[in-house]
């Protein structure tokens, strides 16, 4: 669990972005929400994908289309707690914390939240099944280009 | 003659914008009172958030705190949010229900609909203290605004003088509201977007038609919309408020306006992995596939195929802005609706396929035009004039927009 995080937040912030589907499972579910969405039980996301072709043109948009000043995440992942099952899945949630560098070398703390995960095996690794990213804040600096 | 009136306009054209407009605290101050407190109207809540008498939240008209609350007889009040007595916000919470607001501060009492009804201790203690005699508590709340509901929107205005919201907008921007907001909705999630930069410059790309498949290359790519397809943009009389969208999708794939033109947002070989994300449904049977409409001055309505969302500008200082995304659905929608909202949902927002640039791109131009408060801008696609055009090469809503600032600043 915490190898699957410690990776996860390393293909992020090393720009490997192709990685990222790759530690979700099919189906899954992967959406950015804040906590006061979340508490309301309000669905949409800033990123909502339920597939790994979603994840897949996620990243792809960030490559080939969107533009963005060039930007990269420091993660800081906490101890996941494991809340209990689900299905044939285990529920986790994990606190993070992202620092955003830009271009010109400005450091902001840009988000903080909790993972909400359901972790399933498959072929002997485990993959995120569910990963719901649950913003602390609900207020976005600029804008939101690389997943958290 | 204050600030804001020394600066000049370049001559009395509407296709040169002096970049001091967007820089000039003196400036930013008289647009504040002149504009968002003048006869013109805020969009400040839907009328979904207010159910139930009580129900209220908090927000803002230009940088005056409201709360906007659902009184006992079900009308819709707005007042200050500012406690009459020494200034303090009188509600610290977004949403919520209330029998009657009072400020922690002394404990003022206001009832739904703004009005002071209670002091603590006027009458003073063992007969000392207290307020003196004939201290009239109605004559001391908070400025109340003026309400209007127009198909399940909410604005409010401080200014007497302001026309009816129907008159305010117009026949086609009405017809263009009720078009989108037909049936009661359902919201879907919020969300703030901290941008950095001077609130004009947002909503001037909002209006702007021309950046769309330009600066988007998601949306020219996938052929969402393009200066080459049906479309065009409807400019209020007064220029404040435009319509823009869409007609349905122009089989132009042998169209090459963009390729002889190198325009990056030309990308052939781009192809979605899940090409869920753009199945849509003609859902208002009018073929129009994307309609972006502003309200003078900062409120902004988008249907982009079946994603739905209210926009609202809050400007924070000259060189920052808030805005303000509600995400919502029908009530009636299906399940299958629903999950194809979420997923179009990723085209919007801050990390929105199609959006997420204007986000970065007000900030671009405050920093580019950092030392040239002297220099102008340039609006001429499409001439001069500020009529509606069935062509979105142009930048006639744009130039709408100066001249209904104009007037209101009397520049």
């Amino acid at each position: 669990m915490a190898k699957l995080n410690a990776d996860y937040a390393r293909a992020i912030d090393d720009d490997r972005l192709e990685a990222w589907p790759g530690f979700f499972s099919e189906p899954c579910l992967y959406t950015i929400t804040s906590a006061d969405n979340h508490r309301r039980g309000m669905p949409a996301g800033l990123m909502y994908a339920d597939s790994r072709g979603m994840l897949q043109d996620r990243v792809a948009a960030l490559r080939e289309a969107n533009i963005y000043e060039r930007q990269s995440y420091r993660h800081l992942v906490g101890l996941p707690a494991i809340l209990g099952e689900a299905g044939a899945g285990v529920k986790t949630e994990t606190p993070f914390l992202v620092v955003r560098i830009m271009r010109d070398g400005q450091m902001d703390l840009f988000a903080t939240g909790r993972y909400l995960d359901v972790l399933v095996e498959e072929g002997g690794e485990l993959r995120f099944r569910e990963r719901i990213v649950v913003c602390d804040s609900s207020r976005i600096d600029t804008l939101l280009a690389i997943p958290l | 003659m204050s600030g804001a009136d020394a600066r000049t306009w370049p001559d009395a054209t509407l296709t040169r914008v002096p970049y001091w407009v967007y820089q000039d605290e003196a400036n930013y101050r008289a647009e504040l009172r002149r504009i968002f407190e003048g006869p013109t109207w805020s969009f400040v809540c839907l009328e979904a958030d207010l159910p139930q008498a009580g129900d209220f939240r908090t927000t803002f008209v230009g940088e005056m705190p409201v709360i906007v609350v659902r009184a006992e007889d079900g009308r819709i009040c707005a007042f200050e949010n500012r406690c009459a007595h020494r200034g303090a916000l009188i509600s610290l919470d977004d949403q919520g229900s209330a029998k009657h607001f009072q400020c922690v501060y002394h404990a003022w009492t206001y009832d739904l609909e703004g009005t002071l009804t209670g002091i603590a201790f006027e009458k003073g203690s063992n007969g000392r203290g207290g307020m003196p005699p004939g201290f009239s508590k109605t004559a001391h709340s908070p400025r109340k605004l003026r309400t209007a509901t127009l198909h399940g929107l909410v604005f409010a205005s401080l200014c007497r003088d302001a026309p009816s919201i129907e008159a305010y907008l117009g026949e086609e921007i009405l017809g263009r509201v009720a078009r989108v907001l037909h049936k009661p909705i359902r919201v879907l999630g919020r969300f703030v977007q901290a941008l950095p930069n001077n609130w004009k410059l947002y909503v001037e790309n909002v209006k702007d038609t021309y950046h769309a498949s330009l600066l988007h290359a998601f949306f020219g790519t996938f052929r969402i919309t393009r200066l080459t397809q049906g479309g065009g943009v409807l400019v209020s009389p007064d220029g404040g408020h435009h319509a823009s969208y869409t007609i349905d999708r122009a089989d132009d794939r042998v169209n090459t306006a963009y390729r002889e033109q190198g325009i990056r947002s030309e990308r052939q070989n781009y192809r979605l992995a899940d090409a869920r994300l753009l199945e849509s449904v003609n859902e208002f049977g009018d073929d129009i596939r994307l309609q972006i409409l502003t309200v003078f001055p900062g409120f902004v309505l988008q249907q982009i195929q079946n994603c739905l969302a209210v926009r609202q500008v809050l400007p924070k200082g000259p060189d920052s802005m808030e805005l303000h995304w509600t995400y919502f659905g029908f009530a009636d929608d299906t399940p299958e609706m629903h999950a194809r909202r979420l997923r179009q949902l990723n085209l919007v927002g801050p990390a929105g396929y199609v959006s997420m640039e204007d986000g970065c791109v007000g900030g671009f131009v405050r920093r580019g035009a950092a030392a040239a408060e002297d220099e102008v801008s340039v609006v001429n696609m499409g001439g001069d004039t500020t009529e509606s055009m069935d062509t979105r090469a142009t930048e006639a809503s744009v130039r709408g927009f100066w001249k209904a600032y104009r007037r209101y600043m009397g520049q």
